[in-house]
């Protein structure tokens, strides 16, 4: 990763879009030059070709020129649009996660990156991704603004409180790449720094054997949802069920007391946990209470994954859906398979 | 009246603004608006130096890799300190309340501002704001960098945020009366025959800078006041934990931030647009079109705020339009460039000082705002935000920009406003200095920019080394560069020859009246029958005499 040359110029060019914003850069280094030599050129010949002959002459005087100034004004404009559109369609691809991206979980904190991947492995100050394969980061932070930076891959996305930003790209290259803060987050900002590792395909299954980890995130929403927090009482299906019934709601519009819609998605999940009563579901009584300060960013993370995979399930009743999900999460595999498949569904 | 006797060094007048009154209480009361300029001049250029010897320090941490010289916590204090007395008092206030100040009334011919206890008053207030933000500075500073991004300023931060919020809050109300003073001026004053179109372009840039200043000024006022709504009430507004939206204050604080970056860069534009001008003796070339591109930035420069945003998790089709409006913001940067290098074509252009300076912010400038197309093009600002390539970006348009325009205008207008001359080859030999050494210490940064280096960040891994060497080098030459002028500008007005009225027979109505001017600015009032930029006999200097006088014989 280390580049060899004596001054470094560029980073490595690790992501399926780097060659994009590497070509934008170029085009915009030639448009630059372009405007810069002949100005610069124009201002040094003028002042040797005119310079001062003589004490406080009187040049004739030029008054302007339409013709010129339409000219001068039209050039530019059109050059900035060819780099606006330019900008524009590289910045569509960056900031548009595709919807079979492997998911892995990101939260900051003052002054670390916490990972988590979607078959339950943990990781911190690091990230391991499988070269070639699409991965798209879920982010929120514990605390202030940071912001997650892989310069190899010509990408970032601040991590915002209270909200779910997302970061996608698709490693082309095996190696070791730096991983930045880049939003200043106070006293060790320049210190919340790691590593992305990229590896092929083989060596990220053998890294994810050797970091079995207890649960994946569906598991972990799962029994939160069931025992720790008792969301199950509620929501859970059959007599007893009072609060609105969630499998197969993501992604979907829904229908909010008080008229208007909004679409089920992360955000909404997460702001249904910690402030229930703003937005509740038509038909149902606003009694749920507040789960904020009960539960931590990983969690509402781990709870998202969950409420999501019972969407996922097709087919199945929905009483059915909690243990269908336990019994598919059995293997690495499966899971795999399972989560993918409500990626699939979900958008 | 503005003949021979103009320029004669022998007519300076027995009491002018500078000798009318030696006590202390007839400057810290005086309602004369080149007094109160210079009394800005000597405060400015003190926060000019702290903000410097903040940078000194920067640069010297940054020579290693590891946060050696200064702790982490003091790293990120100084770089804060730097950017908060850079922005809000110099950058701002530069040049409106240096060089506008002094020279407004008496370039459209009027005896002062419209409003000159108001105008003293905003100097009272910039002090207070000042006296404020040093104090809150010396008890331990403020962590936030200059952006006060929320909820780290409202909720995490234990630094004296709230005092230095007060300080900026208070200084804004400054920037506004001297806004509002100017746009009154302009309206009212203007002396008999000094039509619209007729006003130096310098006096243009200042009535689009005022504009935003009375507009944009009071929305970080509330921005400040919300924060401190926020800090001290732990009403949610901000804050997510407590129901507020951290994105909210980025709107807020950059709405008026954006535009404030056009308040330090329009009035430097006038500047230069006298400098090539008056030191190419060439009427300015298409001067509709650069008054009016003035306030074309500064209605545009309202509508692009978001481009500071473009990751901080605002909708991509948000994010689409600002850059589109930020490309438009460029059209208007562009023509001025155009017109300024048109401008020189067949003139007759000396190598003084101040034209040298007008020069190199014609380079310098060109950077900066093609680099802003880097940073407007939303592909390519996902990778560069947040990193020195932005740092880069803004000190080219900021320091190459107005900074090199304070400079020029300052040796521009200095025998103007002290009768004396100064060291022309000094001058040159100091002009060169920041040119060289401010190319050295930022244009290494674009490329660490490119690299992936974040700003703001105490240690960074060893590969950016050599490239932060290079410009903490740079930074060395520049220091010289600026120091500098102090001396010989100090020396000047010890022994330096006296300057006349018009050193440089030029047509502005600055140059109809002595150096330096009396108190009221003419003995009569003027009375305008010249278009601007006009240098031929029309304008009614008499040139031949001026020619006669520089001849060896004649030389006093």
């Amino acid at each position: 990763m280390q580049s060899t040359s004596w001054v470094p110029i560029f980073p490595d060019q690790a992501s399926s879009f780097a060659w994009q914003v590497d070509m934008l850069y170029f085009y915009l280094i030639v448009i630059s030059v372009a405007f810069t030599i002949p100005i610069v050129a124009a201002v040094f010949f003028f002042a040797i070709r005119y310079r001062e002959r003589e004490k406080f002459a009187t040049p004739e005087e030029i008054h302007g020129s339409m013709v010129l100034e339409a000219g001068w004004s039209f050039l530019p404009f059109v050059v900035s649009m060819t780099i606006f559109l330019g900008g524009a369609i590289v910045y569509y691809n960056q900031y548009t996660p595709p919807e079979d991206a492997m998911q892995v979980y990101v939260v900051g904190k003052q002054w670390m990156w916490k990972v988590q991947h979607e078959t339950g492995q943990r990781e911190i100050n690091e990230l391991h991704v499988p070269v070639g394969r699409k991965v798209k980061l879920t982010m929120t932070t514990e605390d202030v603004l940071h912001d997650f930076s892989i310069p190899a891959f010509r990408t970032k996305a601040d991590l915002v409180p209270g909200r779910y930003t997302y970061l996608w790209f698709e490693a082309t290259k095996p190696g070791k790449y730096h991983l930045f803060c880049a939003e200043y987050c106070g006293l060790n900002h320049s210190g919340m720094g790691g590593w992305v590792y990229v590896m092929e395909q083989r060596d990220f299954d053998n890294w994810l054997e050797g970091n079995i980890s207890g649960q994946t995130p569906v598991e972990q929403g799962r029994d939160l949802f069931e025992n720790k927090l008792g969301c199950a009482s509620c929501h859970a299906g059959g007599p007893q069920q009072r609060g609105a019934k969630l499998e197969g709601i993501y992604g979907k519009e829904v229908k909010l007391t008080g008229g208007g819609t909004v679409t089920a998605n992360d955000e909404y999940i997460r702001n249904s946990i910690l402030n229930p009563g703003a937005q509740v579901v038509e038909g149902f009584q606003p009694i749920m209470p507040t789960f904020k300060g009960q539960v931590t960013e990983e969690q509402l993370v781990s709870l998202v994954a969950y409420i999501k995979s019972l969407s996922g399930v097709q087919g199945t009743s929905t009483s059915a859906a909690p243990s269908n999900t336990a019994a598919a999460a059995n293997s690495n595999s499966a899971r795999r398979a399972n989560t993918n498949s409500s990626a699939n569904s979900n958008h | 009246m503005y003949n021979a006797e103009a320029i004669s060094d022998a007519g300076i007048p027995k009491v002018n603004y500078l000798t009318n009154g030696f006590t202390l209480k007839s400057w810290l009361l005086t309602k004369d608006h080149k007094r109160i300029a210079i009394m800005y001049l000597i405060t400015i250029s003190l926060f000019f130096m702290a903000g410097g010897l903040f940078a000194s320090a920067i640069r010297l941490e940054l020579l290693t890799p590891a946060s050696d010289l200064l702790q982490t916590a003091t790293y990120n204090r100084v770089f804060t300190a730097h950017g908060v007395l850079m922005i809000f008092f110099f950058l701002i206030p530069a040049i409106p309340a240096v060089l506008g100040n002094f020279l407004l009334p008496i370039m459209i011919g009027a005896k002062d501002l419209a409003l000159p206890r108001v105008n003293l008053l905003s100097l009272y207030i910039y002090w207070i704001g000042g006296a404020f933000t040093i104090w809150a500075l010396m008890q331990g500073g403020v962590d936030t960098g200059w952006t006060f991004y929320t909820p780290y300023s409202t909720t995490y931060s234990n630094t004296y945020v709230m005092a230095v919020g007060l300080g900026i809050f208070i200084n804004g109300f400054s920037s506004i009366l001297t806004g509002l003073n100017f746009i009154v001026t302009v309206h009212t004053m203007r002396a008999p025959g000094m039509t619209w179109f007729r006003l130096p372009l310098f006096v243009w840039a200042q009535y689009a800078t005022s504009l935003v200043m009375i507009l944009g000024t009071p929305v970080i006022a509330i921005t400040v006041l919300l924060l401190a709504i926020e800090r001290f009430a732990h009403v949610g507004i901000f804050d997510p934990s407590i129901g507020g939206d951290p994105i909210l204050f980025q709107h807020m604080f950059w709405f008026y931030s954006h535009p404030a970056v056009y308040i330090m860069i329009l009035p430097g534009m006038g500047v230069i647009s006298e400098l090539i001008s008056n030191f190419s003796r060439k009427k300015i070339f298409g001067y509709e079109f650069i008054a009016f591109s003035s306030i074309a930035i500064a209605v545009f420069g309202f509508l692009v705020w978001g481009h500071h945003m473009f990751v901080s998790g605002q909708s991509i089709y948000a994010g689409m339009v600002f850059s589109f409006l930020t490309m438009v913001v460029a059209v208007p940067s562009a023509i001025k460039m155009f017109n300024w290098t048109a401008t020189m074509y067949k003139g007759s252009v000396s190598y003084d000082t101040p034209m040298l300076y007008g020069i190199g912010f014609m380079g310098l400038f060109l950077i900066g705002g093609l680099t802003g197309l880097f940073l407007g093009a939303i592909g390519l600002v996902v990778h560069l935000t947040d990193t020195y390539f932005v740092v880069a970006h803004f000190h080219y348009v900021m320091v190459g920009g107005q900074v090199i325009a304070y400079l020029g205008g300052i040796h521009y207008w200095w025998p103007k406003m002290t009768g004396k001359m100064y060291s022309e080859f000094w001058g040159k030999i100091s002009a060169m200095l920041v040119f060289i050494g401010f190319n050295l210490t930022f244009f290494p940064q674009f490329i660490l920019g490119y690299m992936g280096m974040p700003r703001r960040y105490a240690s960074y891994p060893e590969e950016f080394q050599v490239l932060n060497i290079f410009s903490t080098a740079g930074a060395s030459v520049l220091g010289i560069g600026l120091v500098l002028p102090v001396i010989y500008l100090a020396q000047s007005l010890i022994s330096g020859k006296p300057a006349g009225d018009n050193p440089w027979m030029l047509p502005g109505l600055e140059w109809r009246t002595s150096s330096p001017p009396p108190t009221e600015n003419f003995e009569k009032p003027p009375v305008v029958t010249w278009e601007a930029y006009e240098f031929g006999e029309e304008s009614g200097l008499d040139i031949e005499e001026a020619k006669r006088r520089t001849q060896p014989t004649a030389s006093v």
